[in-house]
């Protein structure tokens, strides 16, 4: 009898308290970034509750995280070079490096062995072993006269590439890792001014980028990437008689909302959502909305958009029926609505609210509000499901 | 006559430029502080320290005239996504914003 309490003590000794507590999956998890105090809500959202939280993240200003694809793990991207793999179980920090001086995002490859992050400070992007964090190899954004121009809209695409554009420089790059040691890269030149963020579709074939210093997106056809790039939607960034808005925050390409053969995405400039056909890249509509939108998102069953805004009308959602074309419903969460995130079937959309420091979280079908959490700051929300979605 | 008019307009701008950002409420203050980490911060850097836009932090800025970053941020950098703020900025909200940018709270 003592040999068998000992025997348990001991048991209960070695199993990590959190694992006896609470032995779970992950596919209900997700991770709130909150901004201000570098720290990240553990979440999940069959009852959308709290499970715990995770500091000493550093500064996660414009924060991003992927997901490990068994989804136990979450790469966190922020602001100050930092990349943290977080165990979503345990709760706690597995590993954490300084990787540069200033970083705006990141992706995972598609054999889940490799996370790159794009970056500002040196300019150019990193390659990371996704087990140790230890780094593969190095990508300088290097465009002349060593001259190096800050990267964004960084993705995953098939084949184990990554696909991203340079901001000073006007290019895209694909690189293709499969000799994780010796990227390939195939460089397009003369893309467009400013490219400002990409994204890729969910089928990992178009990869497109929002510019910023011209008219129009710039499209690569993955499926033909000898064809090079193409400038589309020439009108994309002209407001009326030619006369922008000033932009007070940038548009998000990440959350493009791509329903059936149709394209919404963020007017710049403009209190505007834009309708494109994904055939042929050519414009077919224009929703107004509220305010300058910034994220465009589709709801899983794509009947619906979410739509959120730019200063000084972020504190309004609005909801476009993909039917109609038009906005159907306007929500006022209250000021700093940051990022939306649906549950992987759509039930329900996650909304955070910065200065209010709390999350809404509304049922999709009927508009009403489910329940409030409270979080520090929170911006960017990310659901597991992700890691198994091209692109993010 | 005229002079002594102008003396007192003078002492006039001069005394509700100084009083500018006293008269600023706490509320205001504390709206304009938030302002200047979350929504600068958003392309500045949460600690100012750079993003797509360059570091704004007091050392960034010790070069720079109080009239520049003035004109900076109510009229914006064409050709760059930095926008005029003065349809959202009073005068002395931008000149807090400044003092703020160049004082000793600022990394």
């Amino acid at each position: 009898m003592k040999h068998l309490s000992i025997l348990l003590i001991l048991t209960c000794l070695w199993v990590p308290a959190t694992v006896m507590a609470s032995l779970r999956g992950t596919g209900d998890l997700g991770v709130v970034i909150e901004r201000a105090s570098g720290s990240i809500l553990i979440v999940e959202h069959s009852q959308h509750t709290v499970l715990g939280r995770v500091s000493g993240l550093g500064d996660l200003s414009h924060a991003s995280v992927v997901f490990s694809r068994d989804a136990r793990y979450a790469f966190i991207f922020g602001r100050d070079g930092g990349l943290s793999k977080v165990d979503l179980l345990e709760h706690r920090i597995v590993k954490r490096v300084i990787q540069s001086g200033n970083s705006i995002g990141g992706a995972i490859s598609q054999d889940g062995r490799f996370i790159a992050v794009s970056n500002y400070t040196p300019g150019g992007v990193r390659i990371f072993n996704a087990d140790t964090l230890s780094k593969v190899a190095d990508i300088p954004a290097d465009y002349g006269q060593k001259t190096y121009s800050k990267v964004i809209g960084l993705v995953d695409a098939p084949n184990n590439r990554f696909v991203f554009s340079l901001y000073d420089a006007g290019e895209i790059w694909i690189a293709d890792v499969t000799d994780s040691q010796n990227p390939q890269l195939t460089k397009y030149k003369d893309v467009g001014r400013q490219p400002y963020d990409g994204l890729i579709s969910a089928n990992g074939r178009h990869y497109l980028a929002g510019l910023f210093g011209e008219d129009g997106l710039a499209h690569l056809d993955l499926w033909h990437p000898d064809r090079g790039v193409k400038k589309i939607l020439p009108g994309y960034g002209k407001g009326q008689n030619d006369q922008k808005l000033p932009v007070y925050k940038m548009p998000h390409l990440e959350g493009w909302a791509i329903a059936g053969s149709q394209a919404f995405f963020p007017a710049i400039g403009k209190h505007q959502v834009l309708v494109a056909n994904t055939e042929n890249w050519q414009q077919i509509g224009t929703i107004p909305v509220i305010g300058q939108p910034v994220f465009v998102m589709a709801e899983p069953t794509q009947r619906q958009v979410w739509v959120n805004f730019a200063l000084p009308n972020n504190q309004w959602v609005q909801v476009i029926d993909v039917e109609s074309q038009k906005p159907v419903k306007t929500l006022e969460p209250g000021k700093g609505v940051l990022h939306m995130e649906f549950t992987p079937r759509g039930k329900a959309v996650w909304i955070s609210v910065r200065d209010e420091n709390r999350i809404d979280v509304y049922d999709t079908q009927t508009m009403q509000l489910i329940i409030q959490i409270p979080a520090e700051a929170p911006s960017g929300i990310f659901f597991t499901n992700r890691a198994h979605r091209i692109g993010l | 006559m005229q002079h002594i008019g102008q003396a007192m307009l003078l002492t006039l701008l001069l005394s509700s430029f100084t009083a500018a950002w006293a008269e600023l409420s706490s509320q205001e203050v504390a709206t304009l502080r938030h302002l200047l980490y979350q929504d600068c911060g958003s392309c500045h850097g949460l600690h100012l320290t750079g993003g797509l836009g360059p570091a704004i932090t007091r050392t960034a800025l010790q070069s720079k005239p109080t009239d520049y970053l003035f004109t900076v941020i109510a009229k914006g950098i064409p050709g760059t996504p930095m926008p005029p703020w003065e349809s959202q900025l009073s005068k002395e909200e931008i000149q807090w914003l400044i003092t703020e940018l160049k004082g000793p709270h600022t990394p």
